[in-house]
């Protein structure tokens, strides 16, 4: 009698963990393309062959125009870039996810603004808001992963003041 | 006795009424074609909708003398259960005025003789938050955001209860059912009292025609909207009317590039605004006055 | 029938024995008139730009969007509605010497009324569409708005204004008694009504919000205290003049208690003005921002603190005039008081009180706003309108005073010679 509800008891459980963490895997946004650069992409085209090396280092050969402004102290390209599969993303639990899904790994850290973006209040919304195509974008669209921090803009000139009479008044 | 005294005093009138004809002729003379069409045109929201049709037909071919443009003007009513509210991170905006610009672009606002912009965005110094005396409107650094600054945009709020319409001497600025402070272009008299009444100076003046050159033009608009202006006319931020009523963000929402603007239906709980509004804290400017305005700003660091 | 065609008859003497009234005077009469209508026709000519180009014309702006012709409306109902000055003493108070000349105040306070309503009338934006103003014709947006109630009153007022003293003046001219009980409940509505213009004048500022400068609840007494200052001073410089130019006869004594009153009602105005200036320093909140642009300038810009202060000055000095009795009763320092209260209250109640109202405005921004050529131009061709209305009123009321143009001397005219 006690195995049995054991068992039953572990299956439950198991059901239950797997469908809540399946449903939180199939949470699926409608985003846009992925910002990447031009020909990066499939990146195992030439990463398939390569040797891995795990060595944190700052990269001499390939790669050398991304200068890491993000947590630099303490992480570096392969705790998010997976070794072995290139065309993925890493997970801290070592899930790999697609690059479609990267707010999954930004929101490890970063959850308050992932709780933010799954409502589509953090960052930025074009289109519909109803009734209509809307569109989530990506983190990457507006920060770029390996340097994050906004850069200043030129601003937009200002409006003529009320004096002026050849242009404003 | 009576008989003359009334005869008397109807000479004296009419001799009056003469000599304000006589004045009145070059006056009349220098009214322009489309006033003369226009005069006696009656308020929006007492048109039947034959009369809103003739109405749209008019001003389609007037846009299309004047631009060259084909303009597809809607007269589209409030959708039922919206209340429109708007949301607006400080901690996010940066000053860089492309909300400013996006705006005029919709929404067909005067370029130069005059300038109209229905938003402003001030620049204020850190320690001392809505210090409106102490603000800059005309700040011009080469990069934004600068370092010791803050940056408020400032546009109609919205007011659940505005001062402009209850000032308005001839009901040419009123409140729809969706929440947005409107106004019927062609029955404003350009007396500017509601300009005078609003706390948040939101709404600006036409104080002469309006430069708008046709590769400028939006053409998609809506009669309460964003269509082309005339010379003295009151105008002022609607929350993209043309947009949001067909579930549209506004233009300033999509141009924000750090993304500060947001918006959505305070009457639906799943919007954004009402999630901010649960879970940000969110004030409102001058809420001492009471105007309930619908434009709520926030801090998220 | 007959009595038909002799009424018609009769009103057409009686018009053209008016215009001849009007078309006949000494050199000093014509001149005065067509300096009036040379200004009359450069300011209507300007109001032609302004209405072609649009009130870009004028230098008020987004930030400051009522200037001078505002300033002036303001000033004008004040004026108008100090007629009611002389009203009171002559009917309630019986005092003989005014009563004789309240007819003349009256007209008065209708070219006032009329120039006020000129003023809101160019500086409309949309002049053609001011029929969406009139009720169920229109949509006058009644009882909200205090425009709506402006309009109604300040037309009632006129149409008072003009009822009362045309009615008087016909009754002179038949020399017959006027029909008391029928005119005099119009000339009681009339006190109400001319409080009422003011207080409905100072209240369309009063209730806006937005504006801290003037929303405060001392702008009603404080319009009707110099109100009471600057029409009636007005009236005793032109009471002057007509004694000059007409047989007419008005009482030094009349002149001295118009001054009397103009006393009190100046020291109310200060001792309001002084209630104000405690509030605002003591408080010290950042509304008093406006008060500081006016009095003492606000980042520097100044270009309104000489004006107020000279205004300040005139409004004590002609206070102290008029309170010392000896001063009071020469007519040269009367004079002089006279002429310091119209600048004085002008300069307080126009531009020094509409102005600051916008500065800074509800965004922090100060613009300095000074009237440009056209707006000059064009407030001065009004100015002299009414001023040929209330000459050309005169010239007619006068005589009829004066009993030197009436119904008998018509008729001696008129008569047919006697049948043998």
């Amino acid at each position: 009698m006690n195995r049995i509800a054991c068992w039953v008891g572990s299956l439950f459980l198991l059901v239950v963990f797997s469908v809540t963490s399946a449903m939180a895997a199939a949470e699926e946004f409608p985003v846009s393309p992925p910002p990447m650069t031009e020909g990066m992409f499939p990146c195992s085209n030439c990463h398939a062959g390569m040797e891995v090396n795990r060595k944190k280092r700052v990269l001499k050969d390939e790669h050398v125009d991304i200068v890491l402004h993000h947590a630099e102290s303490m992480r570096w390209c392969l705790d998010c870039h997976d070794a072995k599969d290139r065309d993925k993303l890493r997970l801290f639990n070592g899930e790999l996810v697609k690059f479609t899904e990267s707010y999954r790994l930004c929101g490890e850290c970063h959850g308050n603004v992932f709780r933010d973006w799954k409502a589509g209040l953090h960052g930025k919304r074009t289109g519909y808001f109803s009734g209509g195509k809307r569109t989530y974008l990506l983190c990457a669209h507006c920060h770029d992963p390996h340097d994050p921090k906004f850069k200043p803009l030129k601003p937009e000139p200002p409006p003529y003041p009320p004096t002026d009479n050849r242009n404003g008044r | 006795m009576a008989d003359k005294r009334y005869t008397r005093r109807q000479f004296i009138r009419n001799l009056s009424l003469a000599a304000a004809a006589g004045v009145s002729l070059p006056l009349f003379s220098s009214c322009t074609k489309e006033e003369k069409e226009d005069f006696l045109q009656k308020h929006f929201k007492e048109m039947t909708t034959e009369e809103k049709k003739n109405v749209i037909a008019k001003l389609e071919a007037r846009y299309l003398q004047k631009y060259g443009k084909k303009f597809q003007i809607s007269t589209q009513e409030a959708v039922s259960g919206t209340l429109w509210g708007y949301g607006l991170d400080l901690s996010r905006c940066i000053g860089c005025r492309r909300c400013v610009y996006a705006c005029a672009k919709e929404n067909n606002n005067s370029r130069r003789h005059p300038q109209l912009h229905w938003i402003r965005v001030l620049r204020l110094k850190k320690g001392s938050l809505i210090d409106l005396e102490n603000s800059e409107h005309y700040y011009n650094p080469p990069v934004v955001p600068e370092k010791e600054y803050l940056y408020l945009p400032v546009q109609c709020q919205q007011c659940e209860n505005p001062a402009c319409i209850k000032v308005c001497p001839v009901h040419a600025t009123w409140k729809e059912p969706d929440g947005l402070v409107v106004v019927d272009y062609n029955w404003c008299i350009g007396c500017r009292y509601c300009i005078a009444a609003c706390p948040y100076k939101g709404r600006v003046f036409n104080w002469a025609d309006p430069t708008l050159s046709p590769d400028e033009v939006n053409t998609s608009v809506h009669y309460l909207g964003n269509r082309p202006r005339m010379k003295s006319s009151v105008e002022k931020c609607t929350y993209c009317v043309q947009r949001v009523r067909t579930g549209r963000y506004p233009a300033c929402v999509e141009a924000c590039p750090t993304g500060t603007r947001k918006f959505g239906n305070l009457l639906d709980p799943n919007s954004e605004i009402r999630y901010i509004i649960e879970r940000k804290r969110v004030f409102r400017l001058k809420e001492d006055l009471n105007t309930e305005p619908k434009f709520y700003y926030f801090f998220e660091a | 029938m007959d009595s038909c065609r002799d009424v018609l008859k009769e009103t057409w003497h009686f018009y053209r024995k008016t215009l001849s009234l009007v078309f006949s005077g000494g050199k000093a009469y014509y001149l005065w008139c067509i300096f009036l209508l040379c200004i009359m026709i450069t300011g209507f000519l300007f109001y032609l730009k302004q209405h072609d180009v649009g009130l870009i014309g004028t230098n008020m702006t987004d930030q400051v969007s009522w200037g001078l012709y505002i300033a002036n409306f303001t000033y004008l109902v004040g004026m108008a509605a100090a007629a009611v000055l002389l009203v009171i003493p002559a009917y309630i108070y019986q005092f003989k010497p005014i009563k004789e000349i309240v007819v003349l105040g009256e007209l008065f306070a209708a070219s006032s009324i009329v120039m006020a309503i000129l003023f809101v009338m160019v500086d409309l934006g949309r002049l053609d569409r001011v029929w969406h103003m009139i009720p169920f014709i229109g949509s006058m947006n009644f009882p909200q708005s205090l425009l709506a109630w402006d309009v109604l009153v300040l037309n009632g007022y006129l149409f008072l204004n003009v009822l009362i003293p045309v009615y008087l003046l016909v009754t002179f001219y038949y020399r017959k008694t006027p029909n008391w009980k029928f005119i005099l409940p119009f000339i009681l509505l009339s006190i109400p009504t001319a409080v009422g213009i003011h207080t409905v004048t100072a209240f369309l500022y009063n209730g806006l919000a937005a504006r801290p400068f003037w929303n405060a609840s001392i702008l009603a007494p404080r319009f009707l205290a110099s109100a009471l200052c600057s029409g009636p001073a007005i009236m005793i410089i032109i009471f002057q003049v007509i004694r000059k130019v007409s047989v007419i006869e008005i009482e030094d004594k009349a002149l001295f208690k118009i001054a009397e009153l103009i006393a009190y009602a100046m020291f109310l105005n200060l001792f309001l003005l002084a209630a104000e200036f405690f509030k605002e320093y003591y408080s010290n909140t950042v509304h008093i921002a406006p008060f500081k642009y006016l009095f003492e300038g606000l980042h520097g810009h100044t270009q309104l603190v000489p004006w107020i202060w000279t205004a300040l000055t005139m409004n004590v000095t002609a206070f102290i005039l008029f309170l010392i009795p000896s001063t009071r009763k020469r007519l040269s320092t009367l004079n002089l008081g006279c002429v310091f209260i119209i600048i004085g209250v002008w300069i307080e109640k126009g531009p020094g009180f509409v102005i600051p109202g916008f500065v800074p405005d509800p965004l922090g921004e100060i613009y300095v706003y000074m009237p440009n050529l056209l707006e000059l131009m064009v407030s001065f061709g009004i100015w002299a309108t009414g001023l040929l209305i209330f000459t050309l009123f005169m010239k007619v009321a006068l005589p009829i005073e004066a009993g030197v143009f009436s119904h008998t001397e018509y008729q001696k005219e008129t008569a047919p010679p006697p049948r043998h």
